[in-house]
């Protein structure tokens, strides 16, 4: 399937990427050559194969749901852009 | 004793027992090397206050009898690792200055060790290439060059800069990851070792993730015992990594007998591909040869999803990555774009990506939120997964036959020249990964040893994939291989 500039701009929108209007085209085309490369997967009969999501022989350990660490504010903070009054802090967001 | 540094890490530990060397003196002869190498552009950031503090540290570790194999130590640490109040940065501009406030699993190990770290290794960015051109650094440079030329030629990627230092005498070994082939691939390009453990088996707490179901981090260095020496040195159950298992740690270097009669090594035909080289096909049956004189039964085997491989990779790569790198948007940490009047939050979160991330970073991310999206999640995604089941079968049904370990091309040619792939499709790059990405796919252990030259005069390697949790076995044959092949050729330094 080949990607429209409409897709590539949706994607590129999920992807929280700002692209220009003059790059979609070029994107759009990008994407679509990655996307028939991947198409050859089509060709796979997948019938009644499960899908693998950790190839770990074991199931995920469990531990029990307390606080095991914290007061790291200013290590925390330590990398941030912006931060006040021991928050990170961003444009505002509501009105 | 000028030549400390060109030491293999075998070499360094017992001289450092026998308190023949010190650990400083050695440390001095690495940083001295390092010093003059910025033409490889290997090291992203160089630590040589660290380093001599940790080499001082080291030697009274020595002095009271500390016998641990990483005491004193020089090694260099691709920029992947998160390392305290040491820049990490991934090679990406979206990192710029973050200095993490706590140390990766990995690295503490070596540290607990008495290892010394002589700083941070170039990459691709976000460990996303093949040949260490996507760094936001500038691409790490091969010290090999083509017989009779000049040409600058990539050191691979993306543990570019650990391959390249390696190879170069510029650290005793490095630390690398590799994903879809990212430790094997440069260490193949460079005549090193580099091995890729079993999923699991070395924890991922504190590298930067790129796709947390393949990514695994590993040894790059001279020889294979050394490869087993450092890989004992960070293996081992974390708990701060969920997915890192539960086992017990053979010791790896006493695996190494050179003894492997009657074992079984297999040949995948799905590995012969149309226009391979016939210096790659010669290296491969040369290898084959050499493991059948040692006694051990070669037989042909079939992986039959071989081909779909890479087209798997590059949906569940990206798709992982896309939600990996998130996380990357301006307000916890690194590079946040300067908003323009009446901009708002979402701007910040769009221009700042824009601006943070290079342009493979960019595509692949994108790619992964578009293989996520509804209406094709099952298509692609979901597909994937399902594909990724047949190829790890694919490997299961060749073990459960006696199969040891199977021998395969380490690429499917020697390192090309920086620039060279600039204006080829994105997807001609990929291709460098198609013998080492069905082991990530798979979660097998994986390793690469230098085997011969190229008609050019430039390394070529061989692949030898383990069985889970058969590091041991793996690293034996490769040992056997290493002496066979008898590589013991070095870069003419022109740096």
């Amino acid at each position: 399937m080949s990607i429209d500039k409409e897709t590539a701009r949706r994607a590129a929108h999920l992807a929280r990427i700002a692209v220009p209007e003059e790059e979609l085209e070029n994107l759009a085309q990008e994407l679509s050559g990655i996307v028939g490369f991947m198409e050859q997967l089509l060709e796979v009969d997948v019938e009644g194969v499960d899908a693998l999501t950790s190839v770990s022989p074991m199931a995920l350990p469990r531990r029990t749901d307390v606080v095991s660490d914290g007061d790291q504010i200013d290590k925390i903070l330590k990398n941030a852009p912006d931060s006040r009054e021991g928050f990170f802090a961003v444009p505002k967001v509501m009105e | 004793m000028t030549d400390l540094y060109k030491f293999t890490i075998a070499e360094a530990r017992s001289k450092l027992r026998n308190r023949e060397i010190t650990s400083l003196e050695l440390t001095e002869s690495c940083i001295n090397a390092v010093e003059g190498s910025d033409a490889l552009n290997a090291y992203c950031l160089k630590t040589p206050d660290l380093a001599r503090e940790q080499a001082k540290k080291a030697d009274e570790l020595l002095a009271k009898g500390n016998t641990q194999d990483m005491c004193g130590i020089p090694l260099g640490i691709k920029d992947l690792f998160c390392t305290k109040n040491v820049n990490s940065q991934a090679a990406s501009k979206i990192l710029t200055d973050f200095k993490p406030q706590y140390e990766s699993t990995v690295t503490s190990r070596l540290w607990d060790q008495g290892a010394v770290m002589l700083g941070k290794l170039n990459m691709d960015e976000f460990a996303m290439g093949s040949s260490n051109e996507t760094s936001v650094y500038g691409p790490a440079v091969n010290p090999w060059r083509r017989d009779g030329s000049e040409k600058k030629l990539t050191a691979g990627g993306s543990s570019g800069g650990s391959a390249s230092a390696v190879a170069a005498d510029l650290c005793l070994g490095a630390t690398g990851t590799d994903t879809g082939g990212s430790i094997r691939q440069p260490a193949a390009f460079t005549g090193i070792v580099g091995l890729k453990p079993t999923y699991g088996r070395v924890s991922r707490w504190g590298i930067i993730a790129f796709a947390s179901s393949l990514d695994q981090a590993g040894p790059m260095t001279k020889t294979v015992r050394d490869s087993a020496i450092f890989l004992n040195a960070i293996s081992g159950h974390d708990i701060k990594d969920s997915t890192s298992a539960p086992f017990i740690v053979p010791n790896f270097e006493a695996a190494i007998t050179g003894d492997i009669k009657g074992k079984k090594i297999g040949i995948p035909k799905e590995y012969r591909l149309d226009g391979m080289p016939d210096e790659i096909e010669k290296l491969w049956k040369d290898g084959a040869e050499m493991l059948r004189d040692s006694g051990a039964e070669i037989v042909d085997v079939s992986l039959p999803h071989t081909k779909y491989a890479l087209p798997a990779y590059y949906v569940l790569a990206p798709a992982e990555a896309s939600s990996n790198l998130a996380r990357y948007d301006g307000v916890r940490f690194g590079h946040r774009a300067t908003l323009k009047a009446g901009e708002g939050i979402d701007e910040m979160y769009a221009r700042t990506r824009a601006e943070g991330f290079g342009d493979e970073v960019k595509r692949r991310v994108m790619v992964g939120a578009y293989v996520l999206s509804a209406g094709f999640y099952d298509a692609y995604y979901r597909r994937a997964q399902r594909v990724r089941t047949l190829i790890k079968k694919d490997f299961d049904d060749v073990y459960s036959t006696g199969v040891d370990a199977i021998l395969t091309p380490a690429t499917p040619s020697a390192a090309f020249g920086l620039g060279e792939m600039k204006n080829e499709d994105p997807i001609k790059m990929y291709l460098n990964d198609v013998f080492t990405v069905t082991v990530n796919l798979a979660g097998l252990p994986g390793i690469s040893i230098p085997a011969g030259l190229s008609s050019e005069g430039l390394p070529l390697g061989l692949q030898l994939i383990g069985r889970p949790w058969e590091e041991g076995e793996m690293i034996n044959i490769a040992s056997v291989l290493e002496n066979g092949a008898k590589f013991n050729f070095k870069p003419n330094k022109w740096w």
